[in-house]
């Protein structure tokens, strides 16, 4: 990917309105790099989520700009008319639980967004089965979700977070449910990824095991961010 | 693209296909309700049919011999026979009573024919054993529902008769089978009095003044005769001679022998539209009932089985997945199992409609619209289920 990541201005939500007003975000700035991973960290009700919806594109920000790659996603407005097939093409997604879908095979849930960008399914297949090597779980292409350990879940999800190669990833607490050794190894992975497809990788944790892996960190504290350089290499 | 749907299903096959299974048993007991109703047509077809008549002369004013009571000289027949157009007259008699027969009761519609063979009027059509009634007296011929075998005795009132032959599918327009016996014996088992009645009577009448004066000498005899004799019959079956329309004939019998004619379409209105009319109501409140209940199912197990999936389908929505996507997902589960309830449905209706004390006619025509109307139910059921997985928000998969 070319570019410049995901680039963020200014941005702003505000909920309710007269008393009930809360301003979630109140001029948040964010640049990621492609093929750079940075941490999102704050306390709760910091805006963290919030923040991760309004990027994703399943909220509406109240003011802002946010910049993918070359494209102008949100200018004081959406510039993109459908979002649905933005989260798609361009976001990837990694949840806290890995969220496959369970009636679908490893593969087809890695799979099932090329196909409904309307590629042909062998062709989708391939290209599944091939981030599923590169994630080392395409042994377990066949199996079902529910038969997989949460090590190789998370994994799975990442792959499918990767498979139409999004200029950007985000992630909610994706090694929450791990022990230490599977943490590390998942950022790892995404590290590793994100070098791979040129992908800017957001990461928003609470977890002390990971926060030391990241080069650069976003604190995040009513509704605002600063930056610091982080300990990871 | 891969179906959602179908992999859902094989997912939880097992789930899916009890859901089917229990579904289709509903959907059996509709198509049983229905095949009720087309029996008790048919029956009512079958009845007219196999009488072998053209016409129906009957009480003037009544809508007999089915219908109403209806009650008429015996000899009217050979009035009948005189008319334009008359091939074969025929009397008859019906009474729906209790028979015994193998130590228990049948219920049974009696009817009483002028002995003959097949193709007189009101002789049963066919026998799939036996013989027809000839001259003799004490026989029935009896259809195979009431239980009988040939050489079997059946008592009717005080009278034992004879089974000698058997019919099938000759049932009343109440699903009664009916034994068909002479029709002397017919109109003295209708109008059959006990002995103690009989001298009761016959006490009365000799203590009447009127009927029993010293310078009459016979009249008394003649009175009690008169008053044990019946020369009443239901009913005169007509046949027609070629090339004579029905309608004209009726009416010429009803101007000049100041008597009620129906032609076979009339008595099919009067089975049909009078007679069965209110079982046919009920059994139409039992379908929208049924189709109500059996859409009211699919709805909640549809439903139940999105909601069942939410985050699955935040997590969908959040990736891109059209709404198209997701409601045809939904759409293909509630037709599939409305399918799999349907052909469960058809087996069951099939098997256990054997076992039905009335006739069960399932019809092609009637599956093919049950089906249909499965597919409907379906369709509409699964719109509250698609209404609430296109409410998900996607940033439910988020959370915070």
């Amino acid at each position: 990917m070319s570019g410049n990541g995901i680039v963020i201005e200014g941005l702003q939500k505000r909920y309710g309105s007269g008393d009930t007003l809360v301003d979630a975000l109140k001029g948040v700035d964010m640049q990621v790099a492609p093929a750079e991973v940075v941490g999102l960290v704050g306390p709760s009700g910091s805006g963290k989520s919030t923040l991760l919806k309004c990027l994703g594109a399943v909220i509406e920000p109240s003011a802002g700009r946010m910049r993918l790659g070359e494209e102008m996603i949100y200018d004081n407005g959406w510039k993109i008319r459908d979002l649905r097939a933005l989260r798609r093409d361009k976001i990837g997604f990694v949840f806290q639980a890995p969220y496959l879908i369970p009636f679908l095979d490893v593969v087809d849930n890695v799979a099932l967004l090329p196909m409904l960008a309307g590629e042909r399914n062998g062709a989708a297949r391939k290209r599944a089965m091939e981030l599923l090597e590169a994630l080392d779980v395409g042994h377990r292409a066949k199996a079902m979700p529910a038969q997989l350990s949460g090590g190789e879940q998370q994994r799975v999800a990442i792959a499918r977070a990767l498979v139409n190669h999004p200029p950007v990833i985000l992630a909610d607490e994706p090694t929450a449910p791990l022990d230490s050794q599977r943490a590390l190894a998942v950022i790892a992975i995404l590290n590793d990824m994100a070098r791979q497809y040129e992908t800017a990788i957001i990461i928003v944790t609470h977890d002390e095991k990971i926060i030391p892996t990241f080069k650069r960190i976003y604190h995040i504290r009513d509704g605002r961010t600063h930056e610091e350089a982080g300990e990871g290499r | 693209m891969i179906s959602l749907a179908g992999r859902d299903i094989l997912h939880g096959w097992v789930r899916f296909l009890m859901t089917g299974f229990g579904l289709g048993l509903l959907i059996g007991v509709t198509l049983s309700m229905a095949g009720i109703y087309r029996g008790m047509v048919d029956d009512a077809n079958v009845l007219i049919d196999n009488s072998g008549a053209d016409l129906w002369v009957v009480q003037q004013g009544t809508l007999g011999p089915y219908a109403e009571p209806s009650s008429l000289y015996d000899d009217s027949y050979r009035s009948i026979l005189g008319m334009a157009g008359v091939a074969r007259a025929a009397n008859v008699t019906y009474l729906t009573m209790q028979v015994r027969h193998g130590g228990g009761d049948v219920r049974a519609m009696v009817v009483g024919v002028v002995p003959g063979g097949p193709g007189e009027p009101g002789q049963p059509g066919f026998l799939v054993a036996g013989r027809h009634l000839t001259g003799g007296h004490y026989e029935v011929v009896a259809d195979v529902k009431a239980g009988c075998a040939l050489g079997d005795t059946v008592i009717i009132r005080r009278n034992r008769f004879r089974v000698v032959g058997l019919t099938r599918r000759m049932v009343s327009s109440g699903g009664d089978p009916m034994l068909f016996i002479p029709l002397k014996e017919a109109q003295e088992a209708q109008f059959l009095k006990d002995n103690d009645m009989l001298l009761q009577q016959r006490r009365r009448t000799v203590q009447n003044p009127a009927f029993n004066r010293p310078n009459v000498p016979g009249l008394l005899d003649a009175i009690v005769a008169s008053q044990t004799t019946s020369l009443s019959v239901n009913a005169v079956l007509v046949q027609l001679k070629p090339g004579y329309a029905p309608e004209a004939v009726a009416k010429n019998i009803q101007r000049w022998q100041r008597l009620q004619v129906y032609t076979r379409s009339q008595m099919r209105t009067i089975l049909v539209d009078k007679l069965i009319a209110t079982s046919a109501k009920q059994i139409g409140m039992f379908l929208v009932i049924l189709s109500i209940v059996s859409a009211a199912i699919v709805a909640f197990i549809i439903y139940t089985m999105t909601m069942a999936k939410i985050r699955e389908i935040a997590v969908l929505k959040l990736i891109g997945t059209r709404n198209r996507v997701i409601a045809s997902m939904i759409l293909q589960q509630a037709i599939g199992l409305g399918a799999i309830g349907f052909v469960v449905g058809k087996i069951a209706a099939t098997l256990w409609s054997p076992f039905f004390p009335r006739y069960v006619l399932l019809e092609p025509g009637d599956a093919i619209r049950g089906f249909i109307i499965v597919m409907v139910i379906s369709v509409l059921a699964s719109i509250l289920a698609i209404t609430a997985a296109l409410k998900v928000d996607p940033a439910e998969a988020i959370g915070g």
